[in-house]
C-alpha cells in the first residue's frame, strides 16, 4: 500500500507571533519556520505502518513557496520515500489545498491519506474533511489510534465526550490528533540521505487547479489586552478577592 | 436570506453550543431553519422547536445518521444547502468534523470557529493560537461556518417552531461506527461551566487530581486539564483545554500547576477571572491571571478548599 501525507510549512509553534502595524497580516520576516506539529505526527504515523509493513511507499507533498522543500526534505529525513511540492507564492485557502490533493490522490493512487487535523497558523481544521469529500473517500480525523485491516482501517477519534472508534472502507483518510503518537528526531546519516531522495515539483497550473482565494481578508487584528493582574501573597487574600473583588465564589 | 443551523445531539437531547450557534445565525439576520439528523432524535426536534427564533425544524431520521458520520451527514447537508445563504454548526468536534464536507462538496470556503458577525457576509475568528484576530469577508454563494460558542450568548428557550420530516437518506455505505467510551461525570460540561478548575504537569499524576476535584465540588466547578496533563496519561483526552482541545470561558478559571503555554492560554484566556497558582514567578501563566499566587499547589488547595 502507498501512503500520501500532506505536511504545510508553518511559524514554528513557539513563536508568539505579532501583528503588523497595519493590520494587513501577521509579520512572518525574520520567524522561525517548521513542519506542522500535526503534520509530524502523520508523517511518524506513515514510517511505522511502512516499519510494520502495512506500507510500501510514503509519498510526501507540501503546497506552498518553494522554502517548503525544506519539510519535505525533514520528512524524508524521518522516512517518507519521495516528495512532491506543489509551488505557487499564493495564500492557499484548505479548499485549494484539498482541490490540489485530490488531483495527487488521482494520479498517486494512494490507500491511505494522512493529514494533520489542523494547521497551526490558520487553525483551520478543513483540509483532509474536503479533500474527503472531494474523492468520496471516508475519514477518521483527531485520530488517537489507527489500525489496520484487510481493506479496511479502524481509528480512534478523541471527540468532545471521549473516544469514538470507526471502521474505513480504503482508500480512505486519516487525520491526526496530539496522542496518536509521538515524532521522532531524524539521524544525522538519514538527514544526509534525504537529500538524494526524488522530489518532484509541479505547479497548480499544471494540476488545473484554479487557487484563487474565496475570503479576502480585510484585516487582521491584535486580541483584546488582558488587564495586567495583581500578586496575592496567601490564600487568604486569594480567598479575600474571590470574594469582595471578584465576587465570583 | 435564510439560514439552517445544524443542531448538535446525541440523539435524546440537544447540546447547549447549538443555542449559541442560534444567537449568531440571529445575529446575520433572517430566516433560522434548524436540522435535527440522528436516529431516533424526535425529543431532540421536540427542544430544538422550542429556541426562540427558529422558523422551522428539519428531522432526517435514520440509522445512516445516528453517529454523525460525516459522510452521510456532510451529503445530506450539502443536498439541503441549496435553499440556503448560510450554513452554520458549532465549533464541536462534531461540527468540525462535517462542515469541511459540506463546504468542499458546495465549492465554497469555509470560515472556521468565528467569534463575532460584522455583516452578512464579514465575520471575525482567531487565527495563531488567538494571537490575531482576522475580519475575513466571504464572496462564496453560500455561507459555511463553524462558530464558536464561548463567543455568543445561548438563545433563549420559549420558541415554537413547526417540525418537518424528511425522508431522503443519504448512506455513503463507507464507514461505520464501531465503538464509543464517553467519560461520565456529574460536573458540569467543560465548555458549559461557570467554574474550571485546571490541572497542569505540575499536578504530578493521576491520583493528585483529586485535589482539584475537592476544590471543584466545593465550587460546582468542571475539572479540565492541559495538553502535558493529559500527554502524561493523568486525566482523558476530552479534558484538555486549548489552542487544539476545548475552547473555554467561564466567569472563573483556576490554572494549577500550569506554566501558561501559548497553545493552553488560546484555550481559557477569555475566560472573566482567570487565578493561577503555580510555584515558579516566572510561569507565563501569570501575564494572563488576575490572581496570582505563587506556592506550592500540594499547600495551597487544599487550604483554598478549606477556606472556601
Ligand atoms: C501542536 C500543539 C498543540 C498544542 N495544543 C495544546 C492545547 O490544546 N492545550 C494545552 O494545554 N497545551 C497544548 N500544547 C502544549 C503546550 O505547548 C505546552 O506544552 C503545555 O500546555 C504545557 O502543559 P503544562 O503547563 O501542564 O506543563 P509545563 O509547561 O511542564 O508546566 C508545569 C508547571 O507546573 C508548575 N509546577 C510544578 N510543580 C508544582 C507544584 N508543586 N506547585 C505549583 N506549581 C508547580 C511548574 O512551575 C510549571 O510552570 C500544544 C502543543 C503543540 C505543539
Ligand atoms: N499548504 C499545505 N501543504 C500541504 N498540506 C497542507 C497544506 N495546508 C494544509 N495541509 C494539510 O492539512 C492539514 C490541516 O490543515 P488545515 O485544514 O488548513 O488546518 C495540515 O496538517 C496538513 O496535513
Amino acid at each position: 500500500m502507498k501512503v500520501l501525507v500532506a505536511v504545510k510549512r508553518v511559524v514554528d509553534y513557539n513563536v508568539k507571533v505579532r501583528v503588523k502595524g497595519d493590520q494587513s497580516g501577521v509579520d512572518l520576516a525574520n520567524v522561525k519556520m517548521a513542519m506542522n506539529p500535526f503534520c509530524e505526527i502523520a508523517v511518524e504515523e506513515a514510517v511505522r505502518l511502512k516499519e510494520k509493513g502495512v506500507a510500501e511507499e510514503i509519498v510526501v507533498v507540501s503546497m506552498g513557496p518553494k522554502a517548503a522543500q525544506e519539510q519535505i526534505r525533514t520528512a524524508m529525513a524521518l522516512g517518507a520515500d519521495r516528495g512532491i511540492l506543489v509551488e505557487t507564492d499564493e495564500e492557499l485557502e484548505s479548499l485549494a489545498v484539498a482541490k490540489l490533493l485530490a488531483k495527487i490522490v488521482e494520479e498517486e493512487q494512494p490507500g491511505l491519506v494522512i493529514l494533520g487535523k489542523q494547521a497551526i497558523d490558520s487553525d483551520n481544521n478543513q483540509t483532509g474533511q474536503m479533500l474527503g469529500a472531494l474523492t468520496g473517500m471516508p475519514q477518521g480525523t483527531f485520530a488517537s489510534e489507527v489500525s489496520m485491516g484487510e481493506g479496511k482501517v479502524e481509528v480512534t477519534r478523541e471527540i468532545d465526550g471521549g473516544l469514538q472508534t470507526l471502521s474505513l472502507n480504503l482508500p480512505a483518510i486519516v487525520t491526526t490528533d496530539l496522542r496518536l503518537n509521538e515524532p521522532r528526531y531524524a539521524s544525522l546519516p538519514n538527514i544526509m540521505k534525504a537529500k538524494r531522495k526524488p522530489l518532484e515539483t509541479k505547479t497548480p497550473a499544471d494540476l488545473g487547479v484554479d487557487v484563487a482565494p474565496r475570503l479576502k481578508v480585510l484585516n487582521v487584528a491584535p486580541p483584546a489586552e488582558r488587564q495586567a493582574g495583581v500578586m496575592v501573597s496567601s490564600v487568604d487574600e486569594l480567598v479575600e478577592k474571590l470574594k469582595n473583588e471578584a465576587k465570583v465564589v | 436570506m435564510s439560514i439552517l443551523v445544524i443542531a448538535e445531539h446525541d440523539n435524546s437531547a440537544l447540546k447547549g453550543a447549538t443555542l449559541n450557534t442560534v444567537t449568531a445565525a440571529a445575529q446575520i439576520g433572517g430566516e433560522i431553519d434548524v436540522l435535527v439528523a440522528g436516529e431516533n432524535c424526535g425529543a431532540v426536534a421536540e427542544e430544538a422547536a422550542k429556541i426562540a427564533g427558529v422558523n422551522k425544524v428539519l428531522v432526517a431520521d435514520d440509522a445512516a445518521y445516528g453517529h454523525q458520520l460525516a459522510e452521510n451527514l456532510g451529503q445530506l447537508v450539502a443536498d439541503l444547502a441549496a435553499g440556503y445563504s448560510h450554513v452554520l454548526a458549532s465549533a464541536t468536534t462534531t461540527g468540525k468534523n462535517f462542515m469541511p464536507r459540506v463546504a468542499a462538496l458546495l465549492d465554497v470556503a469555509q470560515i472556521s470557529d468565528i467569534v463575532a458577525v460584522e455583516s452578512a457576509d464579514t465575520f471575525q475568528r482567531p487565527i495563531y493560537a488567538g494571537n490575531a484576530i482576522a475580519t475575513v469577508r466571504s464572496g462564496d454563494a453560500t455561507k459555511v461556518i463553524t462558530v464558536r460558542a464561548t463567543a455568543f450568548d445561548a438563545a433563549a428557550t420559549e420558541g415554537s417552531a413547526s417540525v418537518e420530516s424528511l425522508d431522503k437518506v443519504t448512506d455513503a455505505g463507507v464507514s461505520s461506527f464501531v465503538k464509543e467510551e464517553l467519560a461520565k461525570s456529574d460536573r458540569p460540561e467543560l465548555t458549559a461551566a461557570k467554574v474550571i478548575v485546571s490541572g497542569g504537569r505540575g499536578m504530578g499524576n493521576g491520583e493528585n487530581f483529586a485535589l482539584l476535584e475537592k476544590l471543584a465540588d466545593k465550587l460546582g466547578a468542571a475539572v479540565g486539564a492541559s495538553r502535558a496533563a493529559v500527554d502524561a496519561g493523568f486525566v482523558p483526552n476530552d479534558m484538555q483545554v486549548g489552542q487544539t482541545g476545548k475552547i473555554v470561558a467561564p466567569e472563573l478559571y483556576i490554572a494549577v500547576g500550569i506554566s501558561g503555554a501559548i497553545q493552553h492560554l488560546a484555550g481559557m484566556k477569555d475566560s472573566k477571572y482567570i487565578v493561577a497558582i503555580n510555584k515558579d514567578e516566572e510561569a507565563p501563566i501569570f501575564q494572563v491571571a488576575d490572581y496570582g499566587l505563587v506556592a506550592d499547589l500540594f499547600e495551597a488547595v487544599p487550604e483554598l478548599e478549606q477556606k472556601l
